[in-house]
């Protein structure tokens, strides 16, 4: 198995370049928004590995609501952050990069402080700008931009297969049908125009570090466990302080705001989302922050890897990143459908999850317990997701068109190529996935 | 415990109520104001037919509702206006996001509607009249007054129901409609309502009441310190110093659909072999209900009476779509959906469920909860019957037909966008793969090239069946979002001046 992972290059726009840098990123797109696969800039379609990239600007344009807490906000520069979804080794995928588009990502960074092109290694810019998610979600984890592609030619040609036999089969007989599929799979592979091909074996180094990480976060809680227990009725308490008296805001995003983003929006079945704004004040709140994305980036890592989050099936990838020495608090998701049924999922079906996290970021609706309310406060939530959305300059995503339950179907149609069903409805109802 | 009959029907447009399907003549108007005070004054006195039930079926009735340009026209303060929803103040065209969205692409898009496009007309008439009185109560209606303030846009055609609720393609309409807690009396805790119930809160159809989040929707509060014109406002529920514009008012979501009755029948003729039993059977699919209104699905469900066999159904049962297939047009439209996906039968497997486990099916708890994208729909069709064994034939006659397609909502951006949207047009909708809705999809294929135009169910030994290249059988022509007000907030209308003394001082 190939395990993904993830980097995030962020660096500081230089004064004065703000405009010209959106320009040249804006040059890199087809249409608004996203990226033109073939772009000059950075060929994206180039890397077999790449799953999304995006190229976002960010700008703290609500950094003043922190006021509301009595506390003044911080400067904040725009920055450049370059962000990717990757098969493998993100170091791998970086000196792929750079041996493939330097030009480009020169051109691009030559924007940023802190960048000269004499004697600049590429390579260990790039990594030296690189900053790690506090939590990260993969959809599923394994599965590379080569499988997904393969299994989408394997559906296709099934999918065109069966139609064409469709009038000429017994549908009494499913075991004859699956027969005839099954040959025309190989036949195609014969020919060349079909591959599946076996998962690379996982790496060791690898293996060992998930195996520790499975173990060891659970065994230090344990260790932890007297001491946390001591705290709860504390944290309680506190807790229960601070949702009474942190300010609520209810502020409505300008149109023109949501104008901004809605012209990215829609134009394939998945969109992009990034949001950008401040820890609530207070060590109680960067804390507790800091623990609820522990615990999402541990179940995310070993339980939430094969197509779910929670009851929510339509994310690709997301991650949240603490920022600006852990003030601020970046996050970026890749999802299907349009961003009103995005914030329906986030309401109805993953409410809790997201209180948890999001209630110790300045402008969230006030919770209770931290897991009700919040998120359920309907008009309060839709307002301040939107208000500290960004655009983003430049997306890319590999496989346009395709669903995080297109790729899950997909995979099991393959599935039952590999592994023969039992009976007639376990044959039937693999059919039905073509 | 509160009454129904404690609800203030008496502030109410009777349309939120009732679909007046007595009234079986129909004269549906798009105007727009020319002269301010007279339109002020017509509208004074206009007798707009309130919620209260009456004793026998009156003989005429009337609606009314403005466009956000129509409140501007009528000179409605820029600060009222601001505290209506993004989607009422810029519309049904105001980008092409929207338009990407609720399908109006390809041969639906504004540019080529017949209204709606440009400018949206100010004020939405609607007239109600038995058998045979709707072209004397428009005469009635359109009186000196009213003709020197109000000019004619659009008449849009309609016709006169006969009595029946068949719509063009000839299928039984306006059976299932949710059903509006007036006693304001269920509870709204979300994960309270595992499984659907077709009962409703009043906030989610009107204004200024709990919504199903038990949160009030935004809209204008006016503080009457600053305006003393509102003070025959009523209380905003929420904050008591302030009076609430919208309360007992609502939005109406319009869309005028073409539909080729001859192209629909002659298109499921063609692939169903010319055999008239599979052609029946295809279009009940398509559908999601037989001719005459039969669900494809039999099963009790709470909030609906046992005897409301239209309704008495949900999908949990035919998870795989082989009674209903997945992408009926009433499957999708309104899935049924309960708040978690079946079979909590206690606080653990509850719990299991809210996690994201305990799933059987890969393809479980794809659709989003029924209850918070639910609408009221009251439209009615317009043109000449065409039965489906005349449709068919190749010199079927060729007329205007369709339906003016009328809902009401609180929010017109969760429940009706979102309905367009997410259920309706998505070719994704629910694990399906390029097919949008049988009836309404755009068929534009997705930007990848991927198709939306099959049609797939499933035959009686749970193959697939795919019908492909459906063409479009439903045009847009035009469309626009229009705010319902209660009628003191109607009052509040007429009575302002134009030198403007009730404004903020
Ligand atoms: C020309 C276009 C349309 C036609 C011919 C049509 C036809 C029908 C028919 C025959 C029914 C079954 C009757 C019933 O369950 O009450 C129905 C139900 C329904 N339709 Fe449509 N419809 C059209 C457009 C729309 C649009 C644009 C929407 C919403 C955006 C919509 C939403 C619904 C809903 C919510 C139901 C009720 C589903 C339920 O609760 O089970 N329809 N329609």
């Amino acid at each position: 198995m190939t395990p993904q992972s993830t980097f995030m290059i962020v660096a500081t726009v230089s004064v004065g370049q703000l405009k010209k840098l959106r320009d040249l990123l804006g040059a890199m797109n087809k249409i608004p928004g996203h990226a033109d696969p073939e772009n000059a800039l950075i060929p994206f379609c180039k890397f077999d590995q790449l799953h999304f990239a995006r190229f976002v600007i960010i700008e703290a344009n609500t950094a003043h609501e922190i006021r509301e807490f009595g506390v003044n906000p911080r400067p904040w520069r725009p920055a450049l952050a370059f962000l990717g979804d990757v098969d493998g080794d993100m170091h791998a995928f970086l000196a792929d990069l750079v041996n493939n588009a330097e030009p480009g990502l020169k051109a691009i960074f030559s924007h940023c402080e802190d960048f000269s092109e004499e004697n600049l290694d590429m390579l260990q810019w790039l990594q030296a700008h690189d900053i790690r998610p506090n939590a990260n979600y993969v959809n599923w984890l394994g599965r590379t931009v080569k499988q997904i592609r393969e299994e989408v030619i394997l559906h296709q040609t099934l999918s065109r297969y069966l139609q064409e036999i469709a009038h000429d089969v017994d549908w009494e007989d499913i075991r004859t049908v699956r027969q005839k599929l099954l040959s025309h799979v190989e036949m195609e592979k014969h020919k060349g125009r079909l591959t599946l091909s076996l998962p690379e074996p996982t790496s060791r180094e690898w293996k060992i570090r998930n195996l520790f990480h499975l173990l060891g976060v659970p065994l230090i809680l344990l260790i932890l466990s007297p001491l946390l227990l001591i705290a709860l009725p504390f944290f309680a308490l506190r807790l229960r302080m601070l949702e009474r008296s942190d300010p609520e805001l209810f502020i409505r995003p300008s149109y023109e705001h949501v104008k901004v983003l809605s012209v990215q929006e829609d134009w394939d079945v998945s969109n992009q989302y990034s949001v950008f704004g401040d820890v609530k004040p207070g060590l109680f709140r960067l804390l507790t922050f800091k623990f609820i994305l522990m615990l999402t980036n541990y179940f995310a890592r070993h339980v939430y890897n094969r197509g779910f989050l929670a009851r929510i099936k339509t994310i690709h990838f997301a991650r949240w990143v603490f920022m600006d020495n852990n003030h601020r608090v970046f996050f970026a998701s890749n999802y299907d459908g349009s961003h009103e049924s995005y914030m329906d999922d986030f309401i109805n079906k993953v409410g809790w999850g997201l209180n948890l996290t999001f209630s110790n970021a300045v402008g969230y609706p006030t919770t209770t317990w931290m897991i009700k309310e919040g998120a359920q406060r309907e008009h309060a939530f839709k307002y301040t997701q939107r208000r500290h959305q960004i655009p983003t300059e430049v997306w890319y995503k590999a496989y346009p068109g395709l669903t995080a339950v297109d790729l899950a179907r997909n995979s099991r149609i393959r599935q039952g190529i590999e592994i023969r069903q039992e009976n007639d409805a376990e044959i039937r109802e693999w059919l039905r996935l073509i | 415990m509160k009454k129904t009959s404690d609800f203030e029907f008496n502030d109410l447009q009777g349309l939120l109520r009732f679909g007046y399907g007595g009234l079986t003549d129909t004269c549906f108007m798009l105007l727009d104001v020319v002269n301010v005070d007279m339109a002020r004054e017509w509208l004074s006195t206009a007798p707009i037919s309130s919620g209260i039930k009456a004793s026998s079926l009156p003989d005429t009735a009337m609606q009314i509702a403005f466009s956000k340009e129509g409140l501007s026209a009528l000179e409605i303060s820029k600060t009222i206006i601001d505290g209506f929803s993004d989607e009422f103040i810029y519309g049904m065209v105001r980008s092409d996001n929207c338009s990407r969205r609720l399908g109006d692409v390809g041969h639906n898009a504004p540019k080529s509607w017949k209204w709606g496009n440009n400018a949206v007309p100010h004020v939405l008439l609607l007239l109600y009249a038995k058998q045979g009185g709707i072209d004397a109560w428009r005469k009635t209606v359109e009186d000196e007054l009213f003709k020197k303030a109000f000019r004619l846009i659009r008449l849009l055609p309609t016709t006169d129901t006969g009595g029946n609720r068949m719509e063009p393609f000839g299928f039984e309409d306006g059976i299932s409609q949710p059903t509006i807690d007036w006693a304001l009396r269920q509870g709204t805790d979300p994960h309270e309502r595992d499984r659907y119930s077709n009962l409703l809160a009043a906030g989610e159809m009107v204004l200024g009441y709990k919504n199903e989040y038990g949160q009030y929707t935004e809209r204008p509060l006016i503080d009457p310190a600053k305006d003393p014109l509102a003070e025959h406002l009523p209380n905003a529920e929420d904050d008591p110093t302030l009076k609430d514009f919208a309360r007992n008012g609502t939005y109406l979501i319009l869309r005028e659909l073409g539909q080729d009755v001859p192209g629909f029948w002659q298109f499921l003729d063609k692939v169903s072999d010319s055999e008239p039993n599979k052609r029946e059977k295809l279009a009940a699919f398509m559908v999601g209900r037989e001719r005459d209104g039969t669900p494809l699905i039999a099963e009790h469900i709470p909030g609906v009476s046992r005897k409301d066999h239209g309704n008495n159904f949900t999908y949990d049962l035919d998870a795989n779509g082989v009674h209903c297939p997945i992408s009926a047009h009433v499957r999708r439209a309104n899935p049924r959906t309960g708040d978690l996906p079946s079979g909590v039968t206690g606080f653990i497997s509850q719990l299991i469920r809210i996690l994201g486990f305990g799933q059987k099916n890969h393809d479980a708890d794809l659709v989003a909860s029924s209850r918070f994208h639910r609408i009221l729909r009251r439209g009615r069709s317009y043109g000449p019957t065409l039965s489906p064994e005349e449709a068919i034939q190749p010199d079927a006659p060729i007329a205007e037909r369709g339906l003016q397609f009328i809902c009401l909502a609180a929010n017109i951006s969760r429940q009706f966008e979102f309905v367009q949207n997410s259920w309706i047009i998505n070719s994704k909708f629910g694990g399906l793969q390029q097919e949008s809705d049988p009836l309404l999809g755009d068929r534009e294929p997705l930007l990848s090239g991927e198709n939306t135009d099959q049609f797939n169910h499933l035959d009686s030994l749970g193959a697939k069946q795919k019908v492909c290249h459906l063409p479009n059988f439903v045009t847009v022509h035009g469309g626009g979002y229009f705010f319902m007000p209660g009628l003191r907030a109607l009052k509040y209308i007429s009575s302002l001046t134009t030198k403007g003394s009730h404004n903020e001082s």
